[in-house]
């Protein structure tokens, strides 16, 4: 029996395929096989004989059958490995291509400002582009005389022969919404009012459209000095710094009184500009406590509310924090500057998990 | 608006710096845009004194002269006709820079003989326009340094010129004593007298004026002296000096005065030669059509009603823009009548606008002058004008009478605190008010007649508040809203944002680009039409409102084409224009696909794009815009669109959600594109809203009886539409037919002329039992009578 044992075992280890370990199992232990007949050989013996035969032959059986399984394991193996080995890539070549799209700076700098001021209690409103004098002008305290209206350089629209009304304009700020917002909900308010606004001028920092991101905050008793402090909070948050000094310049403008220009604390160094220290200030846009002309031309109790509004360029918001030196290139739709100066679709600004990445 | 120090000083009795004066005014509202220091430019001229001059042996009109300098004897070679021996002068040492002709002084050789320097002219030194030849200074010692000499000796060439702007509601500010009671009232020094003595009147004129009785609320005062026997010239030296420091020419001693307390006082003047004038002088309006050449010596032609002086002539002037040249003074007046008016502001603007006159009258008199000082501004001059050029003054002659502009405003010292947010006492808010001319009575605060933009009680607060320094506010939180920020943006605002953003991660770059268009590119979508024109566009290429946003969008891809970009994806998002009234525009989402869709790849998967790319993105902004997922595909939409390959997905006939498709070929020859282009335009507010918002989704229905999947391709003619069949197939089981795909399109001569197969599979979702074959075949024998009921085709064998 020990003769059976390493004869099988030798040739098991010798096989080289499947096929030969398949006909040495059939050869062993098939109906016919050597240790199959012997097994039948077992009702032939003695009880005795039997009691020491049969396990003995069971356990040789049992240790061949191991044998092949572990065997057809290795051969298995053996052969993935070569398979394997033949199965080469070149990893190095190109993966498949996904077009990569961008977000224009407009639109991520106007998310940016919103999330900001959402926080702040602001919710966005919006309106008409192309929009009467009155809501341009004369509800802004800008009558027909005033120089204002001649130094905005404002694109008016046609007016056919026999169509005697004034012509309309194109809005040559976004504060018409101010006054529809007003009409329309009344106060206390909070709201800011981004979008485009024209301009008739273009020279190398000019463009005849360009976008405005207008505040306004009506309640009973806000002050300028709450402005200052919504300015200088917006300025650190949106440039992502720990503090920018807001300074307020006395200025004029219609529709505010007092007004001020706003600049922000800031330094040149090589051409590179760093917001929040330096000796140098940056006009920023234009503020002031709301007219009480406005407020009544809105519909709005100047005896009892009152409140402030400023304007910010987001066009010279994105300039400033991304370092993007030419307007004009905002609206020429160059790929390469759009890929450039573009942001990714998920980079979505937020104020828990940061403005920019 | 410019001034020089010493003529700020001239009003202001003050010892502060220039520094602090420039940090004031800026504070104040009068916003410092430069400050101009003769002194540097000059500062490294120094005194030489001429030793020793012959004659260059080379040149007749040059000499070679030895000077004394700082730095020892110096050999310069002149050309002036004045270099000589014995004067002192002004040197330009090699290295120096001399502004009048731009150019740093070197080491040279002059026709073989080397110079060391330069002798300077008043014209070199940018002093004067004299350049008959270099300065001989009557004293002074070697080495020291011009400026210097000239601080002492002349002090207004060194006089600092400050430049402030002056915002509209400021006409005070456009005289200098305006900016000096600013700058009093901020306590930068005090204010001195402005007294005239007035000149007595030696006789009685027949000159009369009248003012038309429909003119007098355009003119309501008009003040005016003849003055005989005048010498007229050159102005005095340091008021030339004055003007040009400031910018202005002077002209004649006449014509200077006016220009002088046009800038002293904002108060402009006319001067007449009143030999010129016939008769007497009428201000009246304009019946339309009268002719004058005015001072700049261009030819105006009047409007009616706009305001004019004429003589018994004919016009004259323009009243409060601009006088006539055949009246003019020249440097031959003898007898000058001067004129002081008040013309109303808002008529010297339409006038002004109208002419298009930008005179320094119309600038003032349009943001309003002092109507109180008409009397004394006259007056002013008159006296300047008889110390300077001689002369007998007539009777003060005085039509109309001064407008009264008294009013006053109560002063609510509470009110001005809680809107500045700064604590100002009630007592300092009534000085300031009173430092800057107002007249206290009680808590009602009278306006002084030089501010027309005082006009209620927050012009008040900003007076005080401004005074006070907003440099100073200091900011306080504004009170937030109790508890966790709500969202704020409405439902379309959101769906832009879901839109760019799904955009662009389907790869397409954002672009902003113009609003307004082209008129042809315009038209070509359905716009381009007199309602969306500008009156007055920047160019051509921007005359009209953008009826879509596809031209702009192809406009960019034509430039980027042109660039040397074959493939692109470009969107934006903003509002088309569909009319030239307020509200006449909607929002607009547009992306276009033109070339592959990628570079050429080693996977062998680019292809050309095609309208199936648009579709796809179109429904995916869709989808994330919040669309319903079930819609119907109808054709016919505008004839931009190439007529077979487009569709529109709509709700319903009516209800237009968007399109897309490839653009029509003349279209885009047009618009200079090359090659094919696909595109979607979609209408984000006529998406449906939600009815309600539910957080909740449905609940899951799952079963564990297997699906199963059956194909089946059909053969019909080749103008079937995929959506019929599948439509067709969907219905013939609602309850078990979950979903039905097309999977192969398939068009071959061997189905017959005009023929394709449509393959498709459907799926069969069990909820009750499993399905035995004899339900399969039964759901497939209905599929089949529904879809050839449906489409006329028939099953492929």
């Amino acid at each position: 029996m020990d003769d059976l044992k390493s004869k099988y075992l030798t040739l098991i280890d010798s096989v080289g395929d499947e096929t030969g370990l398949e006909d040495l199992r059939v050869q062993a232990l098939g109906k016919k096989g050597e240790i199959s007949l012997q097994m039948r050989e077992l009702g032939k013996m003695t009880p005795e004989e039997r009691q020491t035969a049969g396990p003995a032959l069971n356990a040789l059986k049992d240790e061949i059958n191991s044998a092949l399984i572990a065997k057809k394991s290795a051969l298995g193996d053996a052969a993935l490995d070569a398979r394997l080995r033949s199965e080469w890539l070149d990893v190095t070549l190109p993966a498949r291509d996904r077009p990569a799209g961008s977000i224009h700076p407009i639109s991520q700098v106007t998310e940016e400002v919103t999330a900001i001021f959402a926080d702040m209690g602001f919710s966005v409103a919006e309106g008409p582009q192309i929009e009467s004098d009155w809501y341009n002008f004369d509800a802004l305290n800008i009558p027909g005389h005033h120089p204002a209206r001649a130094e905005m350089d404002t694109f008016y629209t046609h007016r056919s022969d026999g169509d005697d009304r004034p012509p309309h304009v194109l809005r040559t700020h976004t504060s018409p919404v101010q006054i529809r917002t007003m009409e329309a909900q009344g106060a206390p308010l909070r709201i800011i009012c981004p979008g485009r606004v024209y301009r008739a001028d273009y020279d190398q920092t000019h463009t005849p459209m360009f976008n405005q991101i207008e505040g306004l905050a009506i309640d009973k008793d806000i002050s300028m000095a709450n402005l200052k402090w919504v300015l200088e909070e917006f300025a650190a948050a949106f440039f992502e710094v720990d503090k920018i000094e807001v300074r307020f310049r006395a200025s004029h403008f219609p529709f505010t009184e007092p007004s001020a220009e706003i600049d922000f604390r800031c330094s040149w160094v090589d051409g590179q500009l760093k917001l929040g220290e330096g000796d140098d200030w940056l006009e920023a846009g234009g503020s002031g406590m709301v007219h009480p002309k406005v407020l009544e031309a809105a519909g709005v109790d100047s005896s009892v509310y009152q409140g402030f509004a400023f304007g910010l360029g987001i066009d010279r918001l994105a300039m400033l924090k991304y370092g993007i030196p030419d307007l004009r290139a905002f609206f020429d739709s160059d790929l390469r500057w759009l890929r450039h100066y573009g942001f990714q679709p998920r980079d979505v600004p937020t104020l828990h998990g940061g403005l920019s990445k | 608006m410019k001034f020089t120090l010493s003529w700020l000083k001239k009003h202001l009795d003050t010892t502060a710096t220039v520094d602090e004066i420039s940090d004031a005014l800026t504070d104040l509202g009068l916003e410092v845009e430069g400050i101009e220091n003769p002194f540097d430019k000059l500062k490294d001229f120094t005194l030489g004194y001429v030793t020793h001059a012959e004659k260059h042996p080379d040149a007749d009109k040059l000499r070679v002269c030895k000077v004394d300098t700082d730095e020892g004897e110096l050999q310069i070679i002149c050309g002036a006709p004045n270099a000589r021996e014995g004067i002192t002068v002004v040197v330009a040492k090699p290295g120096v820079y001399v502004p009048g002709i731009d150019t740093t002084i070197g080491v040279g050789k002059i026709r073989g003989i080397e110079s060391y320097g330069m002798m300077a002219s008043e014209r070199e030194m940018e002093l004067s326009d004299e350049h008959d030849g270099i300065i001989e200074l009557p004293s002074g010692n070697v080495g020291d340094r011009f400026v210097d000499w000239l601080a002492i000796n002349d002090p207004a060439k060194v006089d600092t010129v400050i430049e402030i702007a002056i915002t509209p509601n400021r006409p005070d500010a456009l005289g200098v004593r305006g900016i000096a009671r600013d700058l009093a009232a901020r306590g930068l020094g005090k204010m001195k007298p402005d007294e005239v003595e007035i000149v007595e009147a030696t006789f009685t004129t027949d000159l009369s004026v009248g003012i038309d009785a429909d003119t007098l609320d355009g003119c309501p005062v008009f003040t005016g002296r003849l003055i005989k026997g005048v010498k007229n010239g050159p102005s005095p030296a340091w008021l030339q000096d004055l003007l040009r420091a400031i910018g202005l020419r002077p002209i004649s001693f006449l014509v200077d005065v006016t220009n002088f307390f046009t800038y002293d006082q904002n108060r402009p003047l006319h001067v007449f030669d009143a030999d010129k004038v016939a008769g007497n002088l009428r201000v009246h309006r304009a019946a339309g059509g009268e002719t004058l050449m005015a001072l700049d010596d261009k030819d105006y032609t009047l409007q009616a009603g706009q305001m004019v002086i004429s003589d018994d002539t004919g016009a004259q002037s323009i009243g409060g823009i601009m006088g006539g040249r055949n009246t003019g003074c020249t440097e031959d007046t003898v007898n000058v009548f001067v004129e002081s008016a008040y013309w109303d502001p808002v008529q010297i603007a339409y006038a002004g606008r109208a002419l298009k006159i930008h005179s320094d009258a119309r600038y003032r008199f349009e943001r309003g002058v002092d109507p109180a000082f008409t009397p004394d501004g006259l007056e002013h001059a008159v006296r300047m004008i008889v110390d300077h050029a001689g002369g007998e003054a007539s009777n003060l002659i005085v039509a109309g009478k001064v407008p009264d502009v008294s009013r006053a405003y109560k002063l609510d010292a509470k009110r001005v605190i809680s809107l500045v947010g700064m604590d100002i006492s009630e007592s300092t808010q009534r000085q300031t008010l009173t430092a800057l001319g107002f007249r206290l009575q009680g808590d009602m605060a009278h306006v002084p007649s030089w501010r027309p933009d005082v006009q209620g009680e927050a012009d008040l607060v900003e007076e005080v508040a401004r005074i006070a320094s907003l440099t100073k506010l200091v900011g306080k939180p504004l009170p937030r809203m109790a508890g966790v920020a709500r969202p704020v943006l409405t439902p379309l605002q959101l769906r832009q944002q879901a839109a760019k953003r799904t955009a662009a991660a389907l790869g397409y770059n954002e672009c902003v680009t113009y609003s307004f268009i082209d008129r042809d590119a315009a038209a070509l979508f359905g716009g381009g039409d007199d309602a969306t024109m500008l009156q007055n566009p920047i160019s051509a290429d921007m005359s009209h409102m953008r009826p879509s946003l596809l031209p702009g969008l192809l406009r960019a891809a034509a430039r980027n084409q042109a660039r040397g970009f074959a493939d692109m994806g470009l969107f934006e998002v903003g509002h088309a224009f569909h009319g030239g009234e307020p509200g006449e525009q909607y929002v607009q989402v547009a992306g276009i696909l033109i070339g592959r869709t990628g570079p050429k790849d080693v996977h062998g998967e680019a292809r050309a794009v095609d309208i199936y790319d648009a579709k796809a993105d179109a429904e995916a902004v869709l989808s994330a815009i919040g669309a319903p997922a079930k819609v119907q595909i109808m054709r016919g939409a505008d004839a931009w669109w190439h007529p077979g390959r487009h569709g529109k997905i709509c709700l319903g006939p009516k209800k237009v959600l968007g399109v897309f498709g490839e653009l029509h070929p003349k279209v885009l020859r047009e618009m200079d594109i090359k090659g094919p282009a696909v595109a979607f335009v979609l209408y984000p507010e006529d998406v449906p809203l939600p009815k309600k918002k539910l957080t909740a989704r449905p609940a899951l229905q799952t079963t564990d009886l297997q699906a199963v999947d059956r194909d089946f391709a059909f053969v019909v003619d080749a103008d079937v539409e995929a959506l019929t069949l599948v439509n067709a197939a969907s219905g013939a089981d609602k309850a078990l037919i979950t979903n039905v795909r097309v999977f192969d399109e398939f068009i071959d001569g061997s189905l017959g002329e005009g023929k394709k197969s449509l393959a498709i599979t459907v799926r069969l979702q069990p909820t009750v039992a499993t399905l035995k074959d004899a339900d399969i075949e039964a759901v497939a024998a209905k599929i089949v009578e529904k879809v050839t009921k449906a489409t006329g085709g028939v099953l492929r064998g």
